[in-house]
């Protein structure tokens, strides 16, 4: 069995799209709307093009419903009673208004497009700008948040707002547009059976709140139901090969069809919900309608005269007509308008989310001193130079300092929170060239040291000095540069193996990627792989096992050529031939290097200059692989098995 | 395909059917309102008659009302039938997972397990969804808009039989064009989350190689490339509302011009020709048949998205279990014997390489038998053709003398616990986790196994005991603890073969070997097979077994071993630098 077959893969990244729930009480970060705008600002001219646009594209509408009035009265009834009717003038009418037609449909097909560019390059703006704020950000940020999470910015809340900003902001605008034209035009038509439509559509708006309030909540219902569903098909499915072993499976079927029982209930109640949204609205509509055609028929047989903005005239049937006309107009898009506010809402929600990752603290850096190349002059001085020398030097002011790598902690305290401090008085003395071991049950805080001396974490308390300079005068950028890491989770990233090992030096030759292979022990399994080095790695390497996931890393570090490195050895589940191999990769790397090594197994650690073992945040015992056994500590239990280390 | 997914629809078929009669129903009647309005605008508006306004007034309202009525009926149906539909496929997709086989569950993978049955199933919940409303509705009301249009004037119907062919190919070329350009920008997305993703895990590698100006790069570059896709897309899109607003203006301006001139050749009688009334009912039907083109358009590109989803559906169902009760199955497992004879393996049939080769092994019940051998050296799948979790390719494993393959397999797989390399414990307490082992289980039964498998002590120190809430996957405890855990919930079933895969890698050597010695004390007639990496694991098993890539190098006693096993030697002799085993 391989035993990384379930290696992260990315689940399900389509979701669910639909009726969404109106996310009640949500409080947006404040001057969301604001800053959104601040995106478009960018595309102002194409924006103010785009309104004008979509102006013209509503009043060709808007002509269209009135066009009928006019044909009935102008053309139609007047022709009706010539003897001979003459056509010309309708025709006229008609190519006229066909231009105006021809003008709506060019604006309307102007603002699409250009909706389309305007709503992909802001997308692009905010995306880009999202991951490069992304890397700014500390590891905290990473540590104290799930991938999940920081990946639906890029997925989910991202999408809402490309929704918004192609399909629901021009809808939503042109819908209104629209309805505030439609309503003009039944004023100019007839003020009393305008009042008839707003009293009426006061009612539609009522009713339709009523039903995507409770809809709301049963959409918030099903989204809980679909998250407990996936939760257990997840977990059951993932130890399928458990519940075979106990054959289990008639009880895992019984669990499940009882939440996906309700699962169902709450799908179809609140589908049901959704659907009935357009009926409601529509049959209203029709309601309204009649109730105009018995007032308006009343109205114009009774003789009643006819108030409109116009002045006062009969009720003709011409203007029954166009109003019927308008009154559908000016109902149908209430229930679209109340489903894309919806959207709205829910890219807002977005929005704020994407804002509020934009706002995050970036990674503090007030470090001045700065890591260079140098070379010793004739006379025995440090000189500064561009060529890689071999030697460094650290550059403080004018000042420089040769770069030895060695390292001190001096009574370091660090908590990952305020409460709880993880490490307490570490005091660790790295001469150059040393080999430090770290050694001590999970949680002890062997990986804590390691992330401070790279200031992925800031000491609380205490001094970390390198070659006596405090790191954190340092800039971040060079500090590391001077740190090679290789950790125990090995990340490689979508590439060829050459790619991935050009990861430590981007401009390193081929030449030099294959000799940090040899010096890494990987040269001999990548020739093996069927492209060799560029055999192409997807999904993190997962073709390979975890020992040569591991040799890459090596090979990766080894070509950054590092003068300090910090190694976090493999876990057990490498076989011990393997794990040999990684050694001797590790062993070489480790040549003529300051060495922070991580040991997760004693017999690799037996060389080193000092092993520091580490129990709750404490250093307990510290000395050599002799030395330490004859104490009889905590060391020498473990070296004899019987303390477990894992 | 289709077929075979309708089929689950079982109980809500009459749901499901009764959906496309009442949005029939509302369809016709959404018909029949412009009629009746016509008629109330020629013979009461126009004809200036009160009675006949409220009579046609109230039938408009009737309609309406029933129209609203179907149309709340048909979304309920709709609603229910698809949510059943996609409960019965669920439920049908899990409980035959459930009968599949380890060779099964390694074919599909459970991450693609998992997405099929989230993800693909709630796709086409929604394609069923939207195919009972508004593929009979669009069709529906296309054609007898079309009817009602040419009753009441035929020549002037012809307008829309000129115009919709321009709509149906205008959006025919839309969606050609448009489909391929948005599946690349899917996989160009899953490209843009895999960059987020991969920068996510290995965020501390990018800054300890500062390399956050090139992953920015990186990213940059898919980002454009969706944004080209995107844009391309989106714009083609756009042609959609105009292509629709020049459809929907051109048939009303050709109806606006021929109409008047038949009103006026009829002098407005419908009697004779054409009506105002009749007009206006032409141009709401030019809206309605266009609408309706416009939703099968939308319909069909649903259709092919959902199509994808299905199908992986549909695998999952055909996927046979490849392992099946016999037909005479044998109930009773005698003894925990176990022999191997000439037994072949490979998985599956296409891979050309056996994984064992021609192994033969007999193991006396009781016994306790050590296996050791390099990684890839097919330990594990050694000992999982003991339980029938895959059948052998040649040769056959025995067990109380008789086939594997002849047993019921739940009695067979309760004689032989197996306790996996790769093991899981569920969220739920420790207490329920380990009655898995049987549901029956006393608690002074639990206790025992716990003591047995070293795993009391550590539980007692919790809080809360033997309810003490194991979350997802067993995160909350450490490595040593879970896996004594799954040694004590396999020891539940009081088997007679217990094998432990690897099962004690995390526990301390001190712990690994009270284990052992009470397994010697405690269940003496239980057989053992042991496989570990670590030498001490072994050493005092009654026979060991050295793999060698597929094949049995060795076999003896630890004392044996050491003269004859070159490879044996070697293992002990690497272990053994520093002298650990001779001072325990």
């Amino acid at each position: 069995m391989s035993s990384n077959e379930t290696r992260r893969m990315p689940m399900g990244k389509r979701h669910g799209r639909g009726f969404a729930p109106l996310p009640k009480g949500q409080k947006f970060k404040p001057g969301t709307i604001k800053r959104l705008l601040s995106y478009l600002k960018r595309y102002k001219v194409r924006l103010i093009l785009v309104v004008i646009c979509i102006l013209i594209s509503s009043a060709a509408g808007v002509a269209s419903s009135l066009f009928l009035q006019t044909l009935i009265d102008d053309y139609i009834t007047p022709l009706l009673i010539e003897a001979v009717p003459d056509f010309g003038g309708l025709l006229k009418a008609i190519m006229s208004i066909a231009a105006v037609f021809a003008g709506g449909i060019l604006a309307s097909l102007f603002y699409a497009r250009t909706m389309a560019i305007v709503a992909q390059s802001t997308l692009k703006d905010i995306r880009d700008e999202m991951f490069t704020k992304m890397q700014q950000l500390p590891v905290k940020y990473f540590d104290t948040r799930t991938h999940g999470d920081i990946m639906s910015y890029y997925t989910n809340d991202a999408d809402t707002l490309r929704q918004m900003i192609s399909q629901s902001l021009p809808n939503l605008f042109s819908s209104v547009v629209s309805m505030t034209a439609v309503f003009i035009s039944m004023l100019h038509l007839s003020i009393w059976l305008t009042l008839i439509v707003l009293a009426f559509t006061g009612l539609i708006l009522v009713v339709i709140k009523a039903i995507a309030s409770r809809s709301g909540g049963y959409f918030m219902k099903q989204q809980r139901s679909i998250a407990d569903v996936n939760g257990y098909i997840e977990e059951m499915v993932n130890g399928q090969k458990v519940v075979k072993v106990f054959c289990y499976e008639e009880k895992a079927k019984a669990r499940f069809k009882e939440k996906n029982e309700n699962l169902r209930e709450t799908t179809a109640m609140a589908n049901t919900l959704a659907n009935v949204l357009m009926p409601v609205t529509g049959g209203m509509g029709y309601l309204l309608y009649v109730i105009i055609a018995v007032v308006g028929g009343a109205m114009g047989i009774a003789g009643i005269s006819n108030f409109s903005i116009g002045g006062q005239a009969t009720m003709t049937l011409g203007t029954i007509a166009s109003f019927l006309t308008l009154s559908r107009n000016f109902v149908n898009p209430i229930a679209q308008v109340s489903q894309q506010l919806n959207s709205v809402i829910m890219a807002m929600a977005g929005a704020s989310r994407i804002f509020e990752l934009l706002d995050e603290q970036p990674e503090e850096d007030h470090g001045s001193v700065t890591l260079v190349n140098a070379h010793v002059s004739e006379t025995g001085e440090l000189e500064e130079c561009e060529e890689r020398t071999g030697v460094w030097a650290w550059k403080d002011g004018g000042k420089l300092i040769p770069m030895h790598g060695k390292i001190n902690l001096k009574e370091v305290d660090f908590g990952y929170n305020d409460d709880e401090l993880v490490l307490h008085d570490i005091t660790i003395y790295a001469e150059p060239g040393q080999k430090v071991a770290l050694v001590g049950a999970t949680g002890a805080g062997k990986t804590t040291i390691t992330n401070l001396i790279n200031r992925f974490y800031d000491i609380d308390d205490g001094k970390i000095q390198y070659d006596g300079i405090n790191i954190n005068r340092i800039k971040k950028f060079d500090l590391r540069r001077s740190l090679g890491v290789v950790l125990q989770d090995v990340n490689l990233f979508t590439g060829t193996v050459m790619d991935n090992i050009r990861y430590g030096k981007l401009n390193a030759t081929d030449e030099e990627c294959i000799a940090a292979a040899k010096l890494a022990n990987a040269d001999g399994f990548i020739r093996m792989l069927p492209d060799g080095y560029d055999t192409i790695l997807e999904g993190d390497g997962s073709g390979l096992s975890q020992g040569q996931r591991q040799l890459i890393s090596i090979a990766r570090a080894a070509v950054a050529d590092p003068p300090v490195m910090i190694l976090d050895e493999a876990t057990s589940s490498i076989d011990t031939r393997t794990e040999s191999i990684v050694q001797k990769g590790m062993d070489n790397l480790m040549h003529g290097r300051t060495v922070f090594v991580i040991a997760h197994r004693l017999s690799t650690i037996q060389n080193a200059d000092v092993i520091m073992v580490m129990d709750k945040g404490r250093i307990i015992e510290r000395g050599n692989h002799e030395h330490l056994l004859e104490e009889k500590g905590r060391y020498y239990q473990l070296y004899t098995g019987a303390f477990e280390l894992e | 395909m289709i077929k075979k997914l309708l089929a689950h629809v079982k109980e809500y078929k009459k749901t499901a059917i009764v959906t496309p009669f009442l949005v029939l129903m509302e369809v016709v009647l959404e018909i029949l309102i412009p009629l009746i309005m016509a008629e109330l605008i020629d013979r009461g508006i126009d004809g200036g008659s009160m009675p006949d306004i409220i009579k046609y007034g109230i039938a408009l309202l009737l309609s309406a009302l029933f129209a609203l009525a179907f149309g709340v009926g048909a979304g309920r149906t709709a609603s229910v039938a698809s949510s059943g539909f996609a409960s019965n496929l669920r439920s049908a997709m899990y409980d035959h997972v459930q009968e599949f086989s380890f060779a099964n569950i390694d074919k599909f993978s459970t991450a693609s397990i998992v997405t099929r049955l989230t993800t693909d199933v709630s796709n086409v919940q929604m394609a069923f969804q939207m195919c009972t409303r508004i593929a009979i509705r669009a069709p529906g009301m296309l054609i007898f808009a079309l009817i009602a249009a040419f009753s009441i004037d035929a020549e002037l119907a012809f307008v829309y039989v000129a115009i919709l062919p321009v709509l149906g190919l205008g959006l025919y070329c839309m969606i050609r064009i448009v489909y391929p350009v948005f599946n690349r920008v899917f996989k160009t997305y899953d490209k843009l989350n895999n960059v987020v993703q991969e920068n996510l895990y290995g965020m501390r590698v990018v800054k300890s190689f500062n390399r956050q100006e090139h992953e920015v790069e990186k990213f940059k570059e898919t980002s454009g490339k969706i944004y080209k896709d995107f844009s391309k897309a989106e714009k083609t899109m756009a042609f959609a509302q105009p292509l629709m607003q020049f459809c929907m203006y051109a048939s009303m301006l050709l109806i606006s011009w021929f109409g008047a001139r038949a009103i006026v050749a009829s002098g407005n009688d419908a009697a004779l020709g054409l009506s105002t009334g009749e007009l206006i009912s032409l141009i709401t039907y030019a809206m309605q048949i266009l609408m309706s083109l416009m939703m099968i358009s939308m319909i069909f590109v649903m259709f092919t998205m959902a199509r994808a989803s299905g199908e992986r559906i549909a695998e999952l169902l055909d996927e046979e279990s490849t392992i099946h009760d016999p037909e005479n199955p044998v109930f009773d497992v005698a003894d925990g014997s176990i022999d191997f004879e000439n037994v072949h393996f490979r998985y599956g049939k296409s891979k050309n390489k056996d994984v064992l080769n021609d192994i033969n092994l007999h193991i006396k019940s009781g016994q306790t038998v050590g296996i050791i051998g390099a990684t890839g050296s097919a330990k594990s799948s050694l000992v999982q053709l003991i339980p029938r979790l895959y059948d052998v390719t040649e040769g056959s494993v025995r067990v109380g003398g008789i086939d594997v393959r002849d047993y019921h397999i739940e009695s067979l797989r309760n004689q032989v616990a197996v306790v996996l390399q790769k093991n899981t414990l569920f969220s739920g307490t420790i207490s329920e986790n380990l009655r898995w082992g049987n549901e029956n289980a006393t608690d002074e039964e639990i206790q025992k196994a716990c003591k047995l498998a070293c795993a009391d002590e550590f539980i007692r120190e919790f809080e809360d005991g033997y309810e003490t809430y194991i979350e997802q996957g067993g995160s909350n405890v450490s490595g040593g603890q879970k896996q004594r855990l799954c040694i004590a919930r396999a020891l539940l079933k009081k088997p007679k073969i217990l094998i432990l895969d690897d099962s004690t890698s995390a526990v301390d050597t001190k712990t690994d070997a009270m284990i052992r010695r009470a397994f010697r004390t405690e269940i003496p007639d239980t057989t053992k097979l042991i496989i570990a990496q670590r030498i001490a694991s072994v050493q005092d098993a009654d026979q060991i077994v050295v793999l060698d890539d597929g094949r049995i190098a060795d076999v003896g006693n630890h004392d044996e071993l050491m003269k004859t096993s070159e490879i044996y030697r070697e293992v002990y002799e690497s272990q053994n630098k520093g002298g650990v085993a001779d001072e325990q």
